[in-house]
Parts: C-alpha cells; structure tokens; sequence
C-alpha cells in the first residue's frame, strides 16, 4: 500500500516540475500515434484517391478541407499519412533504444564489474563498434538483412549499444569502489547478485538520460535510412519515406509534401532533446537535495 | 602476543602481508614495485576484548581491516578464525566466517544503498548469509532497530530521509543482526558531527558488554580509541610498532612514534600546550620504505643501528610489545 | 593590540540564506551574525556541520553557490563595506586581502596545473612581478612554508605530494599576496594528527613574521585550545556565545558550549564524558524559541517559546541565552529588552 502512496507520490512531483512544453507535444504525437484510427476520418494512409493527389492544404485555392494539409503524389492524405507515421516513427525509436540499452547496460555492468580480461575484451569491441560511422553501418546491416520494420528496430539496436556499455562501465568501476558495495560483499552477496541490485539501480538514472537523448537520435537516423530507401519500406507511411518520396516535388512547388514530415521530425527530436536535458537535471540527486 | 598461557584467539592474523603491485607499461603491465601496505603483521583479537589500531595515512590499519573482511587478498601470511586458517576455508566456511565477522564503515552516507529501504539493508546480510524469509527478517530487523536505539518503524524509510548519526547506528544494527562475533570498526564516529560521536560511540560500548562482542577499532584520534579499547596496537608503515593494554600505553610509551602520535594530540584546554616532539619531514610513502626501522628519518632519538637492522617486536614488560632498537632503556613517558 | 583602534572586519548583521529551485524551501543558513575580528588577532568559530560556519566564510568573500544569497547585512573590511563591491573589485580584493583555505586539497589545487603555475596565478594576478622575480617569490613562498627543494617542487603535480604538502601548497597560494586576513575553513580536518600539528606551528609563526589576521573555522576544540584567542560558538546559524579562549573553556556560557565541551574527547578524564542527546537542527525547519532548547538539559518554558537574545556577561563575553550557565551567572539580572545592545563594546 505504502509502495503505491509512494508511486503516486513520485509521478506527481514529476508532473509539477516536467517541462510543459515539449511533454505537452510528445502526449500529442504519442496519442496521434495511439488513436491513429480515429482521428483520420477514413482516409487510408496506403492508397489514395489518384484523382485528388497533390492537393495543397485546405487555406489554399484549390484545397478541401477533406484533405486538411493536402495530398501526396498518389493522392493520399498528408495529415493521415503524418499521424500514422508517427506510430511508426515512434514504435521503432522506443523499441530500437529499448533494445540497445539492454544490450549496452549488460555489457557494461560486466565489463565494469569483473574488470580484467573479460573488462578488455568488452572493451575492445565496444571501441571498434563505435569507430563505424553510425549511418553507414546501419546502411550494410539493412542491406544485409532487408528492409522492414522489425529489422530496422534491430538495426538500430545493433548500431547503438555502444555508448551505453561506456557510461555505465564508467559508473559501474565508480560503484564499485563504495562502501555499500563493499558492505554487499562483507554480507556474503554473489557477484551477480550485486550487479543485479546494487549497481543495476544506480546506473539506471545515467541511462534513462542517455536513452532520453538518444531517441532523438535514432528518429533521425531511421529517417535518413527510410529516406535512402533502406529502412521502413513503401507503402507504410513514414516520416523519412514521405521526404524522400516528397523530395522531387520541391522545385514543382508542392512544398507540403516535406514541410509537414520534416517540422514533424524537428519537434519530436526537439521535445525529446529537451526532455532528456531536463531528465538529467531531475535525476541528479545533486539537484533533488535542493529541493528534498 | 599476550603471554598469558595458552589462550584460544578469536582471530588471529600471522606474517599477514599485503602488497599492492605498482604497474606500468603501455601494452603489457609490467610490475615496477610494489606498496606494500601490510608487512609481517601479527595481531591477536579475543573473546570480548576490544583491540585499538591507532595510525597515520600509509599506516596499514584499513587495510588490515579489509584483509580481515576477506575484502584484500593477502599476498603472504595467514589469518586465523578460531584457530583454523581462514583461506583453507570452503564456501560453507566462508558463509559462516562472513556471518561472524562484519564491518562498520566510516562514511554513513556512503555505506548505505541508496535505492534501498532500511528494511532490505539490514535485511540483505540476513538474506543472503542466514537464509531468512522475509517475516524472519523482518522479525531480526525490529529486533536490532531497537537495540541500536532507533524506532522499529524506519524500517520502510528510505537512507536519505535519516540524519548521519541514525545511518551510522542502522550500519551498526546491519553488522550485528546475524549475531556476529567480531565487528570491524574502521573510523565509526569520523565522519559524525562532534556531538554525536560520543552517543555512538556508548552505544558501540554497551552493545559490546552486552553481546559480548570483540571489536577491532580503527582510528587515527588516539583519545577515542583509547577511550573504548583495552589495548592498543600502533601501526606506521604497515607494521605494527607498539602494543600494550590503553593504560601501560599511555602511562609507560617507549615508541618514539606513539610518543610522536600523543604528543601531536590537541589540548584538552588552552592551558595544557605543552612542549611537544615535532617530527621532521613527512611519512614516508608505503611505496619507498626507508631501509632499518621504517621510522628512522624521522625519529630524534636515532642511533646508527637504527638505518640498518629493522627491529623486531619484542616485550618491554608485561603485556607490552615494541619494535625499537632504543627499547633497552625507558624512553621519557608522556606527559599524561 | 589597540583596543581602540578599528576592527580589520566588522561583520553587522550578516544574514544569509539558501533557497530552493522555487523559492519554496528557505534554509537560514546564517542568522543576523555579527562579530568583529582585530588586527593581529586569531579569532575562530567552532561549531558542527550546519551550524553555518562555512557560510560566513563563504559570504565573506562573497563567494557562495548561486542558490545561496546574502539577504541582510553588512561586512566592513577596513571600513568599506564589501557587499557593495563590483565583482571586479571583489576580484582584486579577493586574494590580496582577504584570503582563504579550504579543507580539501584536491579540490583546492588543479590537477593539471603545476605547483609553480598555480602559486604564480595568484602573483601574477595581483602583483607586477613577472619572469625571473616571479620564481624566485615563488620559491620563497615555499620556503616560508616549509616545503625543502623548492627548485624541483615548482614543476610537480599536485598528486605527486602527500596531503599535508598540498596543506602547505594551499596555504602558500593564499598568503602570496600578503593578505590582510586568511581565512582557514576546517583546514586540518584531512591531514594526519602529526602533520596537522606542524600545519598549526607553521600558521603560527606565519603570523608572527608578516602579522596577518587569522580566522579559523573548525569543529575541533583541540584546534581551539592549541591556537585561537578568541572563540565565536555557532548553532543552527546564528551566534550563541562569544568568549576568550581561556574562559570559554573554564566557564562556559551557553549549554551548548559546555555540552560540546564535556562530550568532546580528550586523553583525560575519559570517564567524566557526556554525550549530548538528539541530533543538530534541519536549518530549513527549526523549532520555535532558542533553537537548542530540544537537546538543552536546562531548557525551561521561556526557551521554548521565545528566542534568546544575546546578553553579556562582561565586557569580553556574551551569551545568547535566558539562562547562561557560567558560574556566576545567578548574578546576571533577568535581561530586559533594552539590555540587547549590551554587546556591542565588543564590536570594535
């Protein structure tokens, strides 16, 4: 009962001190995401009406409010294909920096913890990983597995862990040195037991802030792949694919085409950015003290 | 070390040495040197005896606690639990040994996990080395919650919402809830503010005469340890130097450093400066140990013996060991 | 030392306070203190943590964290008030004459910086000295500290020293402009009981080669008896008792004083020790009246309900407290109200 008081307590201190903008427009993506099917009145974001394509946004000459910020090449409709987009976007960041963390978390405790030959060799491919440029590396994965959702989540996992094996390797050797940790021992802990509850715990706030930042990364770089035309394919509708897809009809004058998909990347990268920023603060138990 | 006929020693340390390797070198370490942080040291800990370790940084004393935790690995030497060698034990053995043997720490922020309740820090050593369920351990939890004066209730609070000197006694509840025998204190009040340290330290005190406990107390204010202990051993550079029960130490020092040590004490009262030994130069580092005895450079009685020979503990008199080429005649007792 | 001449600081109602993210939680970390310090003097306020020692220190050289601000007051050096100083003033005050030392060398020295290049930053800051007369000030300095072969120290690191040679490195930079006061925040608390008495002995005859004014801030009597004249006694922010050193110690005033006295540990008298009950105050929720009235044996109604205000017991010594306890304190009349000013002679 007390553990519940005490949830509560912690999301509302949470909700007071948050930084309304970005959260404000992250719950907006998010629910676009979730209630995709209901906010889009019919309209398929895979096939569209041909005979309506290129529309401008609904305050134009020649727009409807059918078609609120116009039509695609193929006559779909750009705020439907936006808000699903969205689902996407969103699903293969969260599960891509899921995925990585895990792996680099794991391997970092490890690394950190026994030191030695298992620390170097960890070490050693953590430091060659990272030497590969980020997007070329996920350009030969993809090339190398296909494209598709669920591998591009994968990708994306594969291709980042690496920092996070390094921060929490860092903490986890800071850890270790201190006297709870070495009370743990006295009291007869295993190794994987103190990993598990004693080091596990304290490096997790280092990597939530970390993550919080990533994904703003990982957004991006799923563009540039879908962009290039190996990450989410066509005709699922996703930011990257509708500025590549959207690119051509720059000069012609259909700007909607990637302004609407690229101001959707910039503010969500953005509210997470920030987001991560103010995590950082909020998790730092210097800045707690203050307030506690 | 006593020579008080044969005597069963709790614990027991014999030519306890630990070194540390200094290594250099870009792609294979290679051992330049070593620290060596414990050198031949023996000690003697009994039944309800409470043992000082008085000494500088470099001295050793922390390290001999951790050694005796199983914290360091000796690199020569033996500890003995009981008589028995405590690095022949198997996992049974060290399970109990860990039960018997436990630790204070000096930092009470530092010493408890931040992201645990009360109830699980108390509770892990009861977990993990005695095998409790979770009513036991809450059972042992009140239990010892109220022998160190805190409310049973702080089990379910948290070690940030307590005041230094509360963490400090919940880290001394922690180390006896599984009935332990021996309890490393290294530098338990250090870190208190002045006017708690005397509340702990009669709490350690009482909880010692209760449960019989024996106690190993680390420190560098001489005035404290000598307050709780009944002998005392005083460490420089990794050996021990000087050993006698609290009173023969003050009243008969013969130790040119003990001398150094109580001397350099602070006043009790503006009144009480007095002359005092001032020794030149810094310690020396554990890492360049001088040759002969390891504090000639800066002792002011030295004789030429002194750069060669290390000297051996030998007795003084009764109950009263030291390591010191000068311990034929009586060195001038300390203005005690 | 001229009682009549003017104090070299002068610190009038000093108040500063620690305030939170939104201002919602305010901690009196400092509490209308005032007290004077002389020319040539060794004065020290003693007290645990969180009493505000540091605090002052901090204030006085204005250099608190910036959650910290300095709501009330004023710190006369020399007459001129440095709470009205332009930063760039403080700077050149800062250091040339006022100075101070901190408990923690490591955080005190850079680490990748030489011993020569941060005792030469100070110089080269507030003197004209350069080149070839600036090593050999440099030098000097280190000789004056007692620190041998001040030639090879020069190029060294400071993780190349032990503690109580950064001790005396930390204690070379602050006196390399010849400061009018040095201010010492627990600066021994880190080094060994032996280095820490040659520390002291170099303080001393510091002092009495260049006459700088020593303010020494601690929670260890011993220091007190070794070294200070004067003692300023703090709890929970604001000044309980004034005193020279010998009377404190024979006839403490305030109960605190005498509590910390009896439960501090010294090699006699071991069994006439008491501890004092409870814990020291959250400065962010203290209780009404005398803040010490919780753990005060001889707290009475009056303690509890209204704060004490400060009364002296003769000219060198005040109190803040309705019952002192010295031991001719049944003589000192109840105070009036008009009685607060009585103090003041020992403001300078």
């Amino acid at each position: 009962m007390e553990k519940f008081v005490y949830f509560w307590g912690k999301v509302a201190d949470f909700w007071k001190r948050a930084p309304k903008g970005p959260l404000m427009v992250l719950i907006l993506l998010f629910a676009a995401g979730i209630f995709a099917d209901f906010l889009t009145f019919g309209h398929d974001p895979e096939i569209g009406d041909p005979r309506q394509r290129l529309l401008p946004p609904f305050w134009y000459d020649g727009g409807m409010t059918k078609y609120p910020l116009g039509t695609d090449t193929m006559g779909r409709d750009i705020l439907t294909r936006l808000i699903y987009g969205s689902r996407v976007s969103l699903v293969v960041a969260f599960a891509a920096v899921i995925l990585s963390s895990v792996i680099g978390t794991i391997l970092g405790i490890l690394a950190g913890y026994f030191g030695g030959w298992v620390d170097q060799v960890i070490m050693r491919f953590t430091d060659s990983w990272l030497s590969i440029p980020t997007v070329m590396f996920g350009i030969l994965l993809a090339v190398i597995v296909g494209p598709g959702v669920f591998n591009i989540v994968i990708i994306m996992g594969l291709v980042f862990w690496t920092r996070y094996a390094r921060v929490t390797r860092g903490e986890t050797l800071s850890l270790k040195t201190r006297e709870f940790v070495q009370l743990a021992i006295v009291a007869g802990c295993s190794k994987f037991r103190i990993m598990r509850k004693h080091i596990l715990p304290n490096v997790l706030n280092n990597v939530i802030t970390l993550a919080s930042m990533q994904i703003g990364v990982v957004v991006v770089v799923e563009a540039t792949l879908t962009f290039l035309g190996v990450g989410v394919p066509p005709p699922k509708p996703a930011w990257g694919l509708m500025l590549s897809e959207g690119r051509g009809g720059l000069l012609a004058g259909y700007w909607w085409l990637i302004m609407f998909p690229g101001v959707a990347i910039a503010m969500l990268v953005m509210s997470f950015n920030l987001i991560g920023d103010w995590l950082r603060l909020y998790l730092d138990p210097h800045y707690r003290n203050i307030e506690a | 070390m006593t020579s008080k006929g044969e005597v069963n020693y709790l614990l027991q340390t014999r030519g306890l040495k630990v070194y540390f390797p200094l290594k250099a070198g870009i792609i294979r370490d290679r051992v330049i040197g070593w620290i060596k942080a414990l050198d031949d040291v023996d000690i003697t800990l009994r039944r309800s005896q409470v043992v000082g370790l008085v000494g500088e940084s470099g001295s050793g004393k922390t390290t001999l606690g951790k050694a005796l935790l199983l914290l360091e690995k000796a690199t020569g030497g033996e500890i003995l639990y009981e008589g028995k060698n405590v690095y022949a034990f198997n996992k049974e053995e060290i399970k109990a040994y860990r039960r018997n043997v436990k630790t204070v720490f000096q930092d009470p922020f530092a010493s408890l996990s931040p992201r645990f309740r009360i109830k699980e820090i108390i509770g892990e050593p009861l977990e993990v080395g005695a095998g409790m369920n979770k009513k036991e351990v809450e059972e042992r939890a009140a239990e010892v919650l109220g022998m160190v004066g805190l409310d049973p209730g702080l089990m379910k609070v948290f070690p940030h919402e307590l005041s230094g000197g509360q963490r400090q006694r919940v880290a001394i509840a922690r180390a006896i809830s599984t009935n332990s025998k021996v309890i490393i204190l290294d530098e338990p009040t250090s870190a208190l503010d002045v006017s708690v340290r005397l509340q702990i330290v009669h709490l350690l005190m009482e909880l010692q005469n209760r449960l019989q406990l024996s106690y190993l107390l680390i420190g560098h204010d001489l005035a404290m340890v000598a307050y709780m202990s009944t002998d005392i051993a005083v460490m420089y550079l990794g050996k021990i130097v000087e050993f006698a029960e609290t009173k023969e130490l003050l009243r008969n020092t013969v130790h040119p450093y003990t001398q150094a040590l109580i001397s350099a004490a602070l006043p009790d009262h503006p009144r009480d400066k007095k002359e005092r030994t001032i020794l030149a130069e810094e310690i020396a580092s554990p890492l360049n140990i001088p040759p002969g005895c390891r504090f000639h450079p800066r002792c002011i009685q030295r004789k030429a013996t002194c750069a060669e020979r290390e000297p051996l503990l030998a007795p003084v008199g009764e109950n009263h060991l030291v390591a010191c080429h000068l311990d034929g005649q009586k060195a001038a007792s300390s203005s005690i | 030392m001229n009682k009549d001449e003017k104090p070299l600081l002068q610190v009038v109602g000093l108040t500063t306070y620690f305030f939170s993210f939104r201002g919602e939680r305010i901690v009196k970390a400092v509490d209308n203190v005032s007290f004077a310090v002389r020319k040539g003097e060794r004065l020290v306020i003693i007290g645990e943590s969180g009493c505000g020692k540091s605090t002052v220190a901090l204030s006085l050289l204005r250099v608190l964290p910036p959650s910290a601000k300095i709501v009330a007051g004023e710190i006369l050096f020399e007459g001129e008030d440095l709470l009205k100083k332009t930063p760039k003033e403080m700077a050149r005050i800062r250091g040339k004459q006022l100075s101070m030392i901190l408990q923690d060398t490591m955080l005190s020295l850079d680490p990748v910086f030489s011993i020569g290049n941060q005792i030469g930053e100070t110089l080269e800051r507030h003197t004209n000295l350069r080149g070839e007369a600036l090593r050999g000030r440099i030098k000097q300095l280190l000789l004056d500290v007692r620190i041998p072969d001040p030639e090879r120290r020069l190029k060294q690191f400071p993780h190349q020293m032990s503690g109580g040679m950064r001790q005396r490195i930390v204690g070379a930079i602050a006196l390399s402009c010849e400061p009018k006061l040095l201010i010492a925040d627990e600066a021994t608390t880190n080094l060994d009981v032996t280095i820490q008495l040659q520390y002291l002995n170099l303080l001393k005859e510091i002092q009495k080669k260049t006459g700088v004014t020593l303010l020494f801030i601690t929670h260890n009597l011993g220091i007190v008896a070794e070294l200070c004249e004067n003692v300023i006694v703090m709890y929970a922010g604001k000044i309980v008792e004034r005193s020279p050193v010998m009377e404190i110690f024979d006839d403490p005033g305030h109960p605190y004083t005498k509590a910390l006295l009896q439960a501090a540990f010294g090699l006699q008298d071991l069994s006439k020790r008491k501890p004092i009950p409870g814990e020291p105050p959250n400065l962010a929720n203290l209780p009404p009246g005398c803040s010490f009235h919780p753990r005060c044996p001889y707290g009475k109604e009056r303690c509890r309900q209204e704060e004490p205000i400060e009364i002296s017991l003769n000219p060198t010594r005040s109190v803040k407290c309705w019952y002192p306890v010295t031991i001719g304190s049944q003589n000192i009349p109840m105070p009036k109200i008009e009685d607060a000013g009585n103090f003041k002679n020992l403001m300078g």
